[in-house]
């Protein structure tokens, strides 16, 4: 008795030793060094072209009226803070587009899932969707008007034709990229059906999901602004695409400049601020981001 | 075809069997028509045994666990496995990378039905049975190989199934984490009274481990021999009597590999 007693603790023993010596060391990145190799770089460039921007209107290159001095920019972004209207046109755009993007996340996902798991709604509607993404989305914009009318649902309706194809494609590489394995390990645990769909196939496809959103939001806002920018009714309100178009009545470069720079910073800021977070932590979490 | 009736009367004393494999072929559509993977097996596995399937490439041993496993059907013959559906470990840990060790264990248990309040002592208890107490919380990259197929094995035992199938389970595993994981599995296998249906080509680890080894001959996999492992447990991979047996059943191997190097 005593003797397997001693063969039992050796065991537990030799386990501890060999777990303490293979353990994967997990480290974190400490802020000095985020900021310095993922914050620092980008400033830096963006210095460097307003820098350049600047040296080229110093040089007169061209006409003012053509290329506005960043001053100029400046002043009509602090203008339009000073108004009011700064946030009020961000809102605007901002709101729609995110509003469009969670009906398409809505839309495109069970739509998704339906391509990914059925045979048949595969092979009808699969290569459509995919070749959907090839088309720009302001394709859709002067159907759009015809059939709803200069109105927010026609802004909606061309945000949803960009978005859902991406959020469903999305899915579907996701899906299509489940291990098998890993759905054989779920049927072994009982996991079939729609409880495989829940537990195994969708927290698998969640990587790939997560891309075709990212995708998705940023066919939302290019969707948006091209709507924005051809149909311009004053019953619309003030988003930044028509805030572009009517720089461009008005021959006021500053204004279009700004714009641009606008659409551009939300376009970027929802990505850094939502989505890139959002991946990061997932593949984090999965072991899928370690450095080498 | 497959047939899974339960009305002779032999065959209510099926219940007395952890799987009960009678006259089972398997073939797949290769490229020059059917080829037979499984010839004619018949098998039983005894409650509480331990039993290793043995052979080269070929042999159709994988096979045969995922027919026995119910994730594959059978061309002809009839598998019962009267304790439920079987647990299956595979040579990979097959540990999903979106859970923590604990929820792995506790999916497994939510599906079985386990009640949720029931779940976290049992995956707690479960893990401690594999001598990893403190992983509960840890994501699998954060495992190292060893203790992932522990983590596997404590999901698998989470079915609380009669029958335990192993597909290769160690090896990919380093040696000295291999030798320590056949010590571990003994062990359980002697705590929880499962049986054990293990797969492996590797001669010594099938004698190591086994109450009976049956050797599998390759294209197709028959049964060509069986032998029972009288020596004692627990029992150390380099003892004398496991490589005396070793020796003998490797020579017998190497005569079903040789037959197919003739035609």
């Amino acid at each position: 008795m005593a003797s397997t007693e001693t063969k039992a603790d050796d065991l537990a023993g030799l386990e501890a030793g060999l777990d303490a010596l293979d353990a994967v060391q997990v480290r974190r990145t400490p802020a000095r060094e985020i900021l310095l190799d993922k914050v620092l770089p980008p400033v830096v460039a963006v210095v460097l072209v307003v820098l350049v921007w600047q040296l080229l209107v110093w040089a007169k290159v061209t006409d003012d009226y053509k290329l506005p001095p960043p001053g100029a920019v400046w002043d009509s972004l602090t203008d339009m803070w000073v108004q009011g209207t700064l946030l009020e046109v961000i809102w605007t755009s901002v709101s729609r587009g995110l509003f469009g993007f969670v009906m398409a996340v809505a839309i495109g996902t069970p739509l998704g899932l339906l391509v990914a798991r059925v045979k048949v709604v595969r092979a009808a509607i699969g290569p459509i969707l995919s070749g959907l993404q090839s088309l720009p989305s302001v394709a859709w914009v002067a159907p759009a008007v015809i059939w709803l009318g200069l109105n927010d649902s026609m802004m909606y309706a061309v945000i949803l034709l960009g978005a859902v194809p991406s959020v469903a494609n999305g899915l579907v590489s996701g899906v299509d990229q489940v291990p098998p394995l890993f759905l054989r390990a779920g049927r072994t645990i009982g996991a079939t059906g729609l409880r495989g769909t829940i537990h195994i196939v969708l927290p698998a496809a969640l990587p790939g999901y997560l891309a075709g959103l990212k995708q998705g939001w940023a066919f939302s806002w290019r969707s948006l602004m091209a709507a924005e920018i051809i149909a311009s009714s004053p019953d619309l309100g003030l988003g930044l695409g028509q805030l572009l178009e009517n720089g461009r009545n008005n021959f006021d470069m500053p204004g279009i400049f700004l714009a641009i720079l606008l659409i551009l910073f939300v376009g970027i800021a929802i990505d850094l601020l939502i989505f890139s977070p959002l991946e990061r932590r997932v593949l984090r979490s999965r072991g899928l981001l370690v450095k080498s | 075809m497959a047939t899974t009736t339960l009305t002779k009367a032999e065959d209510r004393a099926a219940v007395e069997h952890a799987a009960r494999i009678r006259n089972v072929s398997k073939s797949f559509a290769g490229p020059t028509g059917q080829q037979l993977v499984l010839d004619d097996i018949t098998l039983d596995v005894a409650p509480g045994e331990f039993v290793t399937l043995l052979g080269a490439s070929g042999c159709g041993k994988s096979t045969l666990l995922n027919l026995v496993a119910g994730l594959d059907r059978p061309t002809a013959g009839s598998i019962e496995t009267p304790g439920g559906r079987p647990a299956l470990m595979f040579q990979e840990h097959a540990l999903f990378p979106w859970l923590t060790a604990g929820k792995n264990i506790e999916l497994a248990l939510r599906l079985r039905g386990v009640p949720k309040s029931d779940r976290r002592p049992e995956a707690e208890r479960l893990l401690e049975l594999v001598r990893l107490g403190g992983a509960y919380g840890k994501r699998v990259h954060e495992l190292s190989g060893g203790m992932r197929q522990r983590v596997a094995m404590a999901r698998a035992l989470a079915q609380d199934s009669q029958l335990l199938l192993m597909d290769e389970p160690f090896a990919a595993l380093d040696a000295i984490t291999r030798d320590v994981l056949h010590d571990e599995l003994t062990r359980i296998w002697r705590e929880t009274n499962a049986s054990v249906l293990f797969v492996t080509h590797n001669v010594r680890e099938a004698v190591r481990l086994a109450q009976r080894v049956i050797l599998l001959s390759s294209r197709p996999g028959r049964i060509a021999r069986e032998w029972t492992v009288d020596i004692e447990q627990p029992r150390r991979i380099e003892d004398t009597a496991v490589a005396e047996l070793s020796v003998e059943i490797t020579e017998e191997l190497r005569g079903e590999i040789r037959r197919h190097g003739q035609h």
